[in-house]
């Protein structure tokens, strides 16, 4: 069994309003020294697939038709 | 004139929708998502409004996999008009129908209220009551209608005359209350058959009730 992390955020140049408002509440404790603040999401699946590159092959797909909006989501696959 | 208006777990405008056309004239029906084909005599399909399937992932990704996308799909393919509101709209965009996407408003409130509208673009059947340049009072009600297309795809919208209605404030000055990429509303594809936007005309169709602008939008596509 291979488990696969998939985490999904906004892609760089497009405003993450949430990633801003914790960065103001970071800033608001006086934790200082951080420059930027993105949040986003982690998908972890469980699969049958022992072959890696099968595994890959599949949840690369799963991310292009379901798990990010390509047109304002990255997303980056682990598989471990 | 016949509307079909979608319905999936979690619509909750179909009702609305259903009488705001029949106050117009039209006969409606309403589809519910297992369907594999939309009635042969639709005239207008509407994705209605609502939190289908909870907003879970992402507002609308998953009912564009529900059965009856396909032959929305194919509908809109061979040119049948097809109106996307609110969640309608976020459908219609993961669906591929329309450009851009729709993302959580930039300060991350829910917003529901009234809302000043400008027409941008009335050379398509939707708009074509109102002129360019007017003003529609017409409610709001979304936490995830700030508009994102990158600068390629907005110089095309503009080209194309695809951008249908923008924020402004009652003079059509633009007043932007989530963010939105050039403070866009609404658009529609390229061919000018498939329309989308995050206000609820069909919640402005009474005095009584705060407007009635939604009136001229919706009749467009009765005549």
């Amino acid at each position: 069994m291979i488990k696969a992390i998939v985490n999904v955020s906004l892609k760089a140049g497009v405003l993450d309003s949430q990633g801003k408002a914790v960065h103001h509440a970071l800033d608001s404790l006086h934790f200082d020294g951080v420059n930027d603040v993105r949040v986003g999401k982690q998908i972890i699946l469980k699969l049958d697939e022992t072959d890696r590159t099968k595994a890959m092959a599949n949840v690369t797909r799963m991310c292009e038709d379901l798990l990010a909006n390509t047109v304002i989501e990255d997303y980056e696959i682990e598989l471990v | 004139m016949k509307v079909s208006i979608l319905q999936f777990p979690g619509t909750n405008c179909e009702y609305d929708t259903q009488h705001a056309f029949e106050e117009l004239g039209a006969s409606t029906e309403i589809i519910w998502h297992k369907a594999e084909s939309i009635p042969s005599d639709t005239n207008l399909l509407v994705v209605a409004g609502g939190f289908s399937y909870g907003d879970y992932l992402r507002s609308g990704a998953i009912a564009k996999f529900s059965p009856v996308m396909k032959a929305v799909t194919e509908y809109a393919n061979n040119g049948g008009k097809v109106l996307g509101i609110c969640n309608g709209f976020q459908v219609l965009t993961e669906t591929g129908l329309l450009p851009g996407a729709l993302k959580r408003n930039d300060n991350l409130h829910f917003i529901s209220k009234h809302h000043n509208l400008s027409v941008i673009n009335n050379d398509n059947d939707f708009l074509k009551e109102l002129a360019c340049g007017d003003v529609v009072n017409i409610p709001i009600a979304h936490h995830d209608g700030n508009y994102f297309i990158d600068q390629d795809g907005l110089k095309e919208l503009e080209e194309n005359n695809q951008i249908l209605l923008k924020y402004t404030d009652e003079n059509g000055q633009i007043q932007n209350p989530n963010g939105s990429v050039d403070s866009i509303a609404g658009v529609c594809n390229k061919n000018k058959n498939v329309f989308g936007l995050m206000p609820h005309p069909e919640r402005a169709m009474e005095l009584i009730l705060g407007s009635d602008d939604g009136v001229a939008m919706l009749k467009g596509f009765l005549k």
